[in-house]
Formats: C-alpha cells, structure tokens, sequence
C-alpha cells in the first residue's frame, strides 16, 4: 500500500511540475521546437531544472552509499546504441513535432477532457501495443514470477 | 523561463523520489507500458503513478482559467499518438525516461535518443509550419 501511495504521490508531483511550467500545453512545444519561428526555450528550462536536480541527487546518493535496497532497484537495462534505439526516438520525434505532445503532457492533459487529447493518448497506447504486442505475451507468461515482492 | 525551471524542478524530485524510494525509473512510456502489460504488484504501482498524473491535470483543469487543448485536427492527431506510442517503446523511452532520467545518468543510449528525437522533431515542426504551412505560424 505504502509504495502504492508513494508511486501516486510522485505522478502528483511529476504531474504538477509539468503543469506549472506550461508543457501541457502542445503550443509551448511547438514553440520550442520551431527553431525558424518565434523560438520559446521554456522546454530547455524545464530539461535544465529537472535534470540538475536529478542529476545531483543520483550523485549524492551514490557518495552515501545507498539510496534504496539494491534488490529493489529496476534501473535501465539495455545498454546497446543499435537501430531500434535511433529509428524508435526518431520515430517518436515525428510523432513529437507533429502535434506537440510527449507521452507525460498527453497523460496530464486528459484531466482537460479535450477530444483531441483522447484521441492522442488512444493511439499512443494502441501504437504501444502494436509494437510490444508480442514481447508482453512472453512476459506475461515468464517474467513476472521472478519480480521478487 | 522561471516557471518552466520551478516546474523542471519539482519533475526531478519526483524522478529522484520514485528511483530512491521505490528503484524505479520515471520514464512516463515505460510506465504507461508497465501499467497496460505486467501483472500484480508491478502493474499496480505504474497504474498509480499514472494516476497521480491524472489528477495534477484534473486539478489544473478545474483551477486554472485556460485550458490548453491540442490545435491540430483528430486524424494528424491519431497518427501522432501511434507514432508517439510505437516510437517511444522502440527507442526504450520519452522525453522524461531518456530526456530528464537518462542524460541525468549520463547515458550515452539516451543522448543519442534525445539528439535524435528532438532532430526529427524540429524538422517536422518546420515543414508543417513553413513548407506545408499549416496552422498558425508560432
């Protein structure tokens, strides 16, 4: 229950810091990305505050030692630079620049309830699907045993 | 550009709470991921994560005098979202799990996926924009 709690309270916060520096709204992506039109850096603030806050705390956490309990830790895996990895982002750039939504703002933004937002966030997660349909069925059936909880 | 640092502020304590206190990365497709596709515990902890999400939106919906909503018509909008969706589990993450998480590591996998999303990015913004000319010119 407690991590259940401690998860919602971290999307609140996440979902608070999106909303009070404008990236909910697809227009102030848009104006990021636009380097020929009217540039607006807000995206870089945004970038620059979280990651200097994350950044320091992973490397405070890593002088003390021990920030959680390793066997709970589920960091990144992968590790290869291959061809999923540049033709995945650059596919999801597209998608990005064409109607100004990332997949947090898209989520926050439904509190909204503009249609077009629904509409995005469908067919993000049906575009999810498409492509690990088949991995989740082997996750499904193996994988999830091992979780240690 | 204050507002836009606060707000990048308060997203990497969230991403530094969620990693010490319960190891997990705030990659919002990875969690979107995780709430459609585990099992038991794992499912439900990416399910609340999104729910917390959910409810900053309502809040600043219901207390905030403009809504901002998504200019370009549904079925652009569709094709987005499915690339958006297909793209980001094919690259292993967005904006928040390579943008503020992974080049908060120093991961080279994720400054080659932010190098590369934000490229793709600009360069579809400028041909609608300025070659199609759709839309209103920002």
């Amino acid at each position: 229950m407690k991590a259940l709690l401690t998860a919602t309270g971290c999307g609140l916060l996440f979902g608070v810091g999106l909303c009070v520096s404008g990236m909910t709204d697809p227009a102030n992506i848009i104006a990021f990305l636009d380097v020929s039109g009217k540039w607006s850096p807000n995206l870089a603030g945004v970038m620059l505050g979280a990651i200097a806050v994350h950044a320091s705390w992973l490397r405070l956490a890593a002088r003390r030692g021990r920030a959680t309990a390793e066997s709970s830790l589920r960091p990144a895996t992968a590790k290869r630079i291959d061809g999923a990895l540049v033709g995945g982002a650059a596919l999801f750039g597209i998608g990005w620049g064409m109607s100004g939504y990332c997949p947090g703002p898209a989520i926050v933004a439904l509190g909204s309830g503009a249609p077009g937002t629904l509409v995005f966030v469908a067919a993000m997660v049906f575009g999810m699907m498409l492509r690990e349909g088949t991995t989740w069925t082997t996750k499904r059936s193996g994988r999830h045993s091992t979780i240690p909880h | 550009m204050l507002l836009a640092i606060f707000g990048g502020i308060l997203i990497g304590l969230s991403a530094s709470l969620y990693w010490s206190r319960s190891g997990r990365i705030a990659g919002i497709s990875g969690i979107v991921s995780s709430a459609l596709s585990s099992r038991g515990h794992e499912r439900w902890v990416s399910a609340s994560f999104l729910l917390g999400l959910l409810a900053a939106g309502l809040c600043f919906a219901l207390f905030s005098h403009r809504v901002p909503a998504p200019t370009v018509p549904l079925l652009p909008l569709a094709g987005a979202g499915l690339l958006v969706g297909f793209g980001t589990r094919m690259g292993g993450g967005c904006t928040s799990g390579h943008g503020v998480c992974g080049l908060s590591r120093l991961s080279a996998r994720s400054l080659v996926a932010v190098l590369t999303f934000m490229l793709t990015a600009a360069i579809t913004v400028f041909v609608v924009a300025h070659v199609l000319k759709i839309g209103t010119p920002s």
